[in-house]
């Protein structure tokens, strides 16, 4: 194995604030060659990429000093910004981009969640070859979307250094909403090791980087909390089956330094605003492997948009996303300054910024929450109903809604569906259930032969399939006391695409049923228990309507990303919701989602966790 | 005594540990809790069964040539792990136990020394070199190799089969049959358990037993149960990949291997301090 990189510092020579909180002038080093500094002309402004738009646009990609923690590492940056420019584009026009390499290795980009020929969608051996060192290589293809996007290299751990950048996409027909300010607020990680040593570690051993592990003094706690019984039952079916109940992450801030808008927490990334301004931010998850919980104390978020997608407008406090999201929020600030918080989902960091009506101005910054032990919900899915285990309680969750279990859905929030009425399936849109076997996605669990393998650590046979669960470390906020009462979390099943934009109401005419996999032991990842190397693709005929269940066999979130086509989610009823093309998986969830492959080709689909893709949760698709 | 509390501590884990052997080997067929291990049902979903007989380089779109996108499950990563390398304060010699391996997820090529080091010399070591292949989820069996060296007695060439991996409730085991010349076989096993005090402070009970299928008056080794290592370790993790120890290592001979013991006047048990590191990279 070949280290591109001098064998890093580790951070414990760095000091442990410094590392966390990163420098506050972290980012890319002005001492960048002059020939870069001519693609990068006004760049780098700290936390600000720089906005190109119109119909042609230039890209250069090459490796850039960048320094967020105290030593200086080489990035690989688009133009010489991290995070690289903001493409503002508009709908429906013919877009040529070229893009060079200035890298000495190949490279790509892809335009995630952009509809396109597949010979433009920017995955080497798949798309293209990839673009070779001093190669110039020419996008060109047509926008027929709107909404906020994001691209990043398809190459290796490219996206990890540093080539992730916005994409927008101005509506012809002009936005839905208004807003006074308009900001993109996109959250990434950074290592200062070579990600390839970071991956490698995780080969040899898996909790590397959770600092966060169940001890024995955790346990003596928990014995003189609620007896020796409970203590060693809260921990049996754990160690009976090798599994962490805090493996919620395979980084953590052991490595990474959590950043919004290229930003270090010290940096603290701040967008102006004048009071009574309606203000749109346009959030981003372009790390490469971390959750990201994002609020603002003391503002309502009111969700617009989710990948892209206008949903119609749901109001919460709160809300998670992985690698390859977007939500487009709204915000009307009332006082000074609000932080932007942004914890990880393992809770050992968090990204920051400040909305402010002056420069400078900072709000308090939250702790991040205490790490939540992974549920029974999370290893077993619904069979953990009346076990009695912990964290069963499903009564009471902040929305009223939460249920944790396949079996209840009365308090959904389908507002045009059966009433409440669990009987009544006779209308679900414009679906006749009893005429279409396929009208609800099946609820048959079938395992893959090669999930009875090495590769595979666990299997879930009782899924849950409810959409209204916020995931680990979101769950009954309020009443830990975490958060003040009536606190709201998002769910998928709080979105709801506007009119229009499910546009094909036809019932699928097959399904087809994938699982995702792993071995955290091994640190591979797989679908049906094969990585990529020996898996065959999912060939998809042109133009059909076709359901995808997607079953979580792990104990891990993934956002699952489909290219080339759209990720329509719906629910275990078989009602369309959401358009989506990242849509995020939690631990023994079974999901569904259909989709209209409207461009021939080859795709990939992946889980959005880079390391998670690269260890092989990748399968390729065929549209013909 | 207290270095009695020691020996009965992980005496208890040794014991907890090969029970899990069992564990595991049963889980491989049969499971009360289906969701680990087992084999595949007659009806189980194909995973090809949606590729309409396309692969990864055949079939419409496919790029040209011979396929280039190649993730990390095809790659072959390496590690060295330095479980032990310490000083035992008595007998006043070094002692290593190092590991490595170089290959895939579930092909490996490894390597295991052990070997002990006084007065400048290699007293004796042995030295595995094994193939490995992954059984299941959580171990992998091995064959090869085990190339014995005695600095006082008669070198030993062994074939090794055996599995390692981690069992249920986290016991690393190690468990390896041999075969010699002249019909000599033995069979060493060994278990490790890491007990988190905190996230950094890390107590190790291990243990290891070796059995002879004969004696082998050369390297004063007799037939049946020949010794036994018991220690509990206390490592403080710098980082994951460093971190310094101090422990305790009470060791016992049986039988023949006693006898040869109390023949050359060396004592046939002893407990002692050691103080090592353990790395890997």
């Amino acid at each position: 194995m070949t280290h591109g990189f001098p064998r890093p510092k580790q951070p414990w020579q760095l000091s442990r604030r410094r590392f966390v909180q990163g420098l506050a002038a972290g980012g890319v080093l002005a001492a960048t060659p002059s020939w870069l500094q001519a693609a990068a002309k006004g760049a780098t402004a700290l936390g600000s990429a720089p906005v190109l738009s119109g119909r042609e646009i230039d890209l250069v990609i090459a490796a850039t000093p960048v320094n967020f923690t105290g030593v200086t590492r080489m990035a690989t940056t688009i133009n010489g910004s991290i995070p690289a420019p903001t493409l503002r584009l508009r709908e429906g026009d013919d877009v040529t981009i070229r893009v060079t390499n200035r890298l000495p290795v190949s490279t790509s980009i892809h335009w995630h969640g952009i509809l396109l020929p597949y010979q433009m969608d920017g995955v080497p051996g798949i798309s293209y070859p990839g673009i070779a060192p001093g190669e110039t290589f020419v996008y060109r293809f047509t926008l027929r979307q709107s909404g906020t996007y994001w691209y990043h290299s398809h190459s290796g751990f490219q996206e990890m250094t540093g080539m992730y950048g916005a994409l927008i996409i101005e509506p012809r027909a002009g936005e839905r909403h208004r807003a006074d300010q308009d900001y993109v607020v996109q959250l990434s990680d950074w290592t200062d090791e070579d990600p390839m040593h970071t991956f490698s570690k995780l080969k040899v051993q898996s909790d590397v980087y959770n600092f966060n592990q169940p001890t024995f003094f955790d346990f003596t706690a928990d014995v003189s909390k609620m007896g020796l019984q409970a203590a060693l039952e809260k921990r049996q079916m754990w160690n009976q089956m090798r599994m962490n109940p805090t493996d919620l992450a395979d980084l953590s801030a052991a490595t990474l330094t959590f950043l919004m808008n290229g930003t270090t927490p010290a940096g603290n990334w701040s967008g102006l605003f004048q009071r009574g301004d309606r203000v749109r931010l346009r959030f981003i998850n372009a790390a490469s492997n971390s959750f990201y919980d994002i609020r603002i104390p003391g503002l309502k978020l009111t969700v617009i948009q989710a990948d892209g997608q206008d949903v119609e407008p749901v109001t919460v406090d709160e809300f998670r996303f992985g690698p390859g999201e977007t939500y487009d929020v709204m915000v009307e600030p009332r006082d000074d300054a609000y932080t932007i918080f942004a914890q990880s989902m393992e809770r050992s960091g968090y990204a920051r910024g400040t909305l402010t009506v002056r420069q400078g101005l900072t709000a308090p910054v939250p702790d991040p929450d205490p790490v939540e032990w992974l549920t029974m919900a999370d290893m077993m899915g619904a069979m953990s109903h009346g076990t009695g285990h912990e964290g069963m309680n499903h009564s009471g969750m902040d929305q009223g809604s939460m249920s944790m279990g396949a079996m209840d859905h009365s308090t959904m929030d389908h507002s045009q569906m059966h009433g409440g009425m669990a009987m009544d399936h006779s209308m679900h849109g414009v679906q006749r259930a009893s005429d279409n076997p396929l009208a609800k996605p099946s609820s048959t669990i079938r395992h893959a032969r090669t999930e009875y393998g090495a590769s595979v650590d666990m299997r879930v046979d009782m899924p849950r399939t409810n959409l209204d669960d916020p995931g680990i470390g979101l769950r009954n906020l309020s009443q830990r006391g975490l958060r003040p009462q009536g606190h709201r979390v998002l769910t998928l099943a709080d979105l709801k695409s506007i009119d229009g934009v499910l546009d094909d109401r036809r019932p699928p005419a097959r399904e087809l049923e994938l699982h995702l996999t792993g071995n955290m032991e091994r640190y591979s990842w797989s679908f049906d228990g094969l990585e990529f190397g020996k898996s065959t693709p999912v060939s998809l005929r042109h133009n059909e309507r076709v359901r995808i269940i997607l079953q979580n066999d792990t104990m891990m979130t993934h956002p699952m990303h489909l290219h080339g086509m759209w990720s329509e989610l719906e629910t275990d009823q078989g009602e369309l919701r959401a358009r989506r093309h990242t849509i995020p998986v939690q631990p023994a969830q079974r999901i569904s989602y259909l989709t209209t492959p409207h461009d021939l080709g080859r795709w990939a689909w992946h889980c959005h966790l880079l390391f998670h893709m690269d260890a092989g949760m990748f399968r390729e698709v065929v549209v013909s | 005594m207290r270095l009695n509390t020691v020996k009965y501590l992980t005496t208890l884990v040794f014991i907890v540990g090969a029970l899990q052997v069992n564990t595991a080997l049963a889980q491989m067929d049969h499971d009360e809790m289906q969701m680990q291990g087992g084999s595949a049902p007659a009806d189980a979903r194909d995973p090809h069964a949606y590729s309409d007989g396309y692969t990864l380089t055949e079939g419409p779109y496919a790029q040209p040539g011979p396929r280039q996108l190649k993730l990390a499950d095809e790659h072959a990563f390496w590690s060295v792990l330095g479980d032990r390398l310490e000083y035992h304060e008595d007998s006043e010699s070094t002692v290593y136990d190092i590991q490595a391996w170089y290959g895939t997820t579930y092909n490996r090529f490894v390597i295991k020394a052990e070997g002990d080091i006084a007065d400048g010399t290699l007293e004796e070591s042995s030295t595995e070199l094994l193939w490995g292949h992954a059984l299941n989820a959580y171990f992998d069996t091995q064959f090869g190799v085990r190339l014995d060296q005695y600095d006082e007695g008669k070198n030993r060439q062994w074939l090794a089969i055996g599995m390692q991996g981690l069992a249920p409730y986290w016991f690393e085991l190690d468990v390896t049959a041999y075969v010699g010349d002249d019909g000599r076989t033995a069979l060493s096993a060994e278990a490790e358990y890491e007990l988190l005090l905190t996230q950094r402070l890390i107590l190790q009970p291990r243990a290891e037993l070796n059995l002879y299928g004969k004696d082998d008056p050369d390297n004063s080794l007799g037939a049946g149960l020949s010794d036994l290592a018991l220690g509990l370790r206390l490592r403080y993790e710098f980082s994951r990949q460093f971190s310094p120890y101090i422990g305790v290592e009470w060791t016992d001979t049986y039988g023949d291997t006693a006898d040869y013991r109390r023949a050359a006047g060396e004592d046939t048990s002893g407990t002692q301090f050691v103080a090592g590191l353990r790395f890997w990279f």
